[in-house]
């Protein structure tokens, strides 16, 4: 009794623990104007590359900037427009999933087929090629990395709906009478959830580190706006005397990516869903 | 007018790939027949002989290559979606399988209710009234409302999957060996409570089967299937054993003895 | 007269518990039963009552770290509870079969039949391939199995469902066991080909004197094929007699439901008796 219990906290105390991280990232992203102590971009070269202080918490980069605050503020992006990626490519995913995978026949074959093409072009390329039409900045990452995102959550769900639809209960639900959006509504979906939430969070580790990582080439957010993919690009030059400039941004990354991850399989495990 | 009447049905199965001029085997051959209201049709066939494939052609899910299905008088594949929808509430299915036939992550109550929120518009205190006299009727209780699938047994399962094929009283229920996965304890039960409804209701029944026995227990008519034709047709159980009929003769003696003092294949004179 | 009143198959005081991290449960208790040469043993049960679990304890199947099995189970007068593993696999399909519920799952989809029939022939014998295909074919015709060649070529998707039983009774029959316990052999298939399997079982019976402990709910099957009957109901043996007692005068309540639901051919009023 003991012991089963012991088990079942586990992955239990792993949850509970990665979603308080994730709920205090989460609150520094909304906060992050009221707990910075200076102006993220507010540049000061009389103070460059200091150590930390009461001033400036982690010190200073290379142009004077709190590090402090530009961690908080480079929250906002990294983790705020990671989980817009992730959201807009799952919804994408999802509705487009569902309607190959129950529809079938030429329609499915369409969005398929369209998917393909998309999934075979690397994100980095897709994304550097948005940026020779419209130069480097965000939206266009972002933009690259949800068209290339979203196929592989629409070919998952249409796995699932595919073997879904052949259930006996699908069936047992046209007999009762149910119309295909109730059959979607109740049956479907429901059963498709589960796994979403726990690929969604193995999920959110990939869009940062590829927004990130995008920004550390350059080629997403610009500067000034602090990002930490950008904010160790920028580092990098310092390596040597403030090696602090880079493992700050890193080490957030790192940390986020991995609590993702624990809570990801954590669920999976507790769930009985499959991680991949 | 019959309640259900089939007419010279046909179908094969049409392989995706391209067969040279090779002729599909027929799945159905030729089936015609009537069902009354309120009457059971025992229809009793080996594996293979087509008999599931006859209930979806009959509860329209399966188009057959030729011949009609006629539901209190509707062809069900040439009517408009507002008269299928009507003919829907009248026609009801209980499949073999109790476990695939229900949606695992919803409760007793969702899964009996799903046929009334699709035709009736009842309030939530309506809706759970009515569920907890099919559960009862069923023989379960309202004990069993919020309790999920996997926390059934078959037997009880199969009760869930009665109450709700019968939520919208309808006039024709398929049963598709709605027993054959069960233990005989329990079979015995549920075809007593199918025959129980079958008196309340006045209820017709397909029922779909390899077992004489249990075929036997319900059906007032009996069919004979066999390689995707409808053999023979019985009025009657005593027209059935007086049938000369091979395959029905060969059925007949299959059927194992119920006392071992009557027993066939090891005879007293045998003992080792 | 003596060795004709031993036993061949005697298990005594079969306890069987299982460990699980809430506690120790036990599966099934106090279980007695002898079988003679030539004698057939019917085993009356639900699902759940202990019946596979019986005839899992004598093949000696269960796994030892979590399951703990006591009481003596002889064959020949030879102790096989507790035996290796090594030994034990030499007993199994030689001196004692096992035919089970479900066909399709005794044998591997990849294979033919042929394939693995000779396998096991050979895994108990030193015949080469090719005489180990004649005793194959010998075997199928002996119990009238159509086109035996033929059949060895197939793979099992092929055959049906009482088809594949019956070439899994020749297989077992094939080394001549002086024990086959058959579990379920008919309750997967449709009434012709259940008459097919036990005319076979009774051939076997009759040709080599084998003891066979039948498991079974149909209480058809019993009346048809048993000796003498054990009935039970959650791990223990609730009552024990001979089959025309069993029938004619049922002590236990249980029993007494039994025969008391099962479904009929005739009414009360007009019993049909077939005669051969």
């Amino acid at each position: 009794m003991i012991a089963k219990l012991q088990y079942q906290l586990k992955s239990q105390k792993v949850i509970v623990i990665s979603s308080f991280i994730l709920l205090g990232l989460f609150m520094i992203t909304l906060f992050a104007p009221w707990l910075a102590p200076n102006d993220p971009i507010a540049v000061n070269l009389a103070h460059k590359l200091q150590q930390p202080s009461w001033d400036y918490p982690l010190g200073t980069d290379h142009l004077g900037r709190c590090t402090f605050s530009r961690i908080l503020y480079g929250a906002r992006i990294s983790l705020g427009f990671a989980m817009l990626i992730f959201i807009s490519a799952l919804s994408i995913g999802l509705i487009i999933g569902i309607i190959a995978g129950y529809k079938g026949g030429w329609v499915d074959q369409l969005l398929m087929r369209v998917g393909d093409g998309l999934m075979a072009i690397p994100s980095l390329l897709l994304v550097i090629g948005f940026v020779g039409i419209w130069g480097a900045g965000l939206k266009q990452v972002i933009l690259g990395l949800i068209l290339v995102q979203w196929v592989y959550y629409a070919r998952v769900i249409r796995g699932m709906v595919l073997s879904l639809k052949e259930q006996n209960y699908i069936t047992a639900a046209k007999i009762s009478g149910s119309s295909t959006w109730t059959i979607m509504k109740k049956h479907i979906i429901p059963n498709v959830i589960p796994s979403l939430a726990v690929m969604g969070t193995l999920e959110m580790g990939w869009a940062i580190m590829n927004l990130s990582s995008m920004s550390f080439l350059g080629l997403g957010v610009q500067p000034p706006t602090p990002e930490w993919g950008a904010m160790i690009l920028e580092g990098k030059s310092y390596i040597r005397t403030n090696p602090a400039l880079m493992l700050y941004p890193g080490l957030m990354i790192m940390i986020v990516v991995v609590t993702f991850n624990l809570l990801g399989e954590a669920l999976a495990e507790r769930y009985g869903v499959k991680s991949r | 007018m019959s309640l259900l009447q089939v007419k010279q049905v046909n179908l094969s199965f049409h392989s995706k790939r391209f067969f040279k001029g090779k002729d599909q085997p027929k799945v159905l051959k030729d089936i015609s027949f009537d069902i009354q209201e309120g009457t059971c049709l025992g229809l009793i066939g080996t594996s293979g002989a087509g008999k599931s494939t006859l209930g979806r052609v009959i509860l329209g899910i399966q188009r057959p290559d030729q011949g009609q299905v006629l539901f209190q008088g509707h062809d069900i594949y040439k009517a408009d979606k507002h008269t299928r929808q009507k003919i829907r509430r009248d026609l009801q299915v209980v499949f073999q399988d109790s476990y695939s036939s229900v949606n695992p992550r919803m409760t007793a109550e969702s899964i009996i209710s799903e046929p009334l929120e699709n035709y009736e518009k009842l309030t939530i205190e309506e809706q759970r009234r009515n569920v907890i006299e099919l559960l009862e009727r069923v023989g379960l209780s309202e004990k069993d409302l919020k309790k999920y699938p996997h926390q059934f047994s078959g037997g009880q399962l199969q009760r869930i999957n009665i109450a709700r094929a019968i939520a919208l009283k309808p006039r024709l229920i398929v049963l598709d060996e709605s027993v054959s996965s069960l233990d005989m304890v329990t079979q015995s039960l549920i075809l007593q409570l199918l025959s129980d409804l079958k008196d309340d209701y006045g209820l017709a029944y397909l029922f779909i089967t390899h077992d004489i026995k249990a075929a036997f227990s319900i059906s007032d008519q009996i069919g004979m299937l066999e390689k995707g034709e409808l053999l023979e047709l019985y009025d009657s159980k005593d027209e059935f054993f007086a049938s000369k009929h091979p395959v029905v003769k060969r059925l007949r003696d299959s059927v194992l003895s119920e006392h071992p003092r009557f027993r066939m294949i090891r005879t007293w004179e045998n003992r080792v | 007269m003596e060795s004709k009143e031993r036993f061949i198959l005697h298990v005594r005081d079969l306890h069987v518990e299982v460990r699980t991290k809430e506690g120790s449960f036990k599966l099934v208790e106090d279980i007695n039963f002898g079988i003679k040469k030539g004698e057939i043993l019917g085993l009356v049960g639900e699902s759940g009552s202990g019946k596979t679990v019986t005839s899992m304890s004598i093949l000696q199947l269960h796994d030892r770290k979590n399951i703990q099995v006591t009481g003596s189970i002889t064959l020949h007068d030879r102790e096989l509870n507790g035996l290796k593993n090594t030994e034990m696999r030499k007993i199994r399909g030689k001196d004692i079969a096992f035919i089970m519920q479900n066909p399709m799952n005794a044998f591997t989809p990849v294979f033919t039949i042929g394939h693995q029939f000779i396998e096991t022939i050979q895994a108990h014998t030193s015949l080469n391939k090719k005489d180990a295909r004649e005793l194959a074919v010998d075997v199928m015709e002996s119990v009238n199995l159509p086109e035996p060649e033929k059949l060895l070529k197939l793979y099992p998707f092929q055959l049906s469902g009482g088809m594949l039983q019956r070439v899994m009774i020749a297989m077992a029959a094939c080394l001549k066991p002086s024990v086959i316990i058959a579990d379920e052999p008919t309750t997967a298939l449709d009434l012709h080909s259940q008459l097919l399997v036990l005319r076979l079982l009774e051939k076997i019976r009759l040709e080599h004197g084998t003891s066979i402990l039948l498991i079974s709910h149909d209480l058809g099957v019993i009346s048809e094929m048993a000796d003498h009957v054990i009935v039970m109901k959650h791990g223990k043996i609730v009552e024990t007699a001979n089959v025309l007692e069993l029938f004619d005068n049922p002590q236990h309540e249980y029993t007494k439901k039994l025969l008391r639901t099962r479904p009929t051919l005739y009414s009360e009023k007009q019993p049909y008796t077939y005669t051969l």
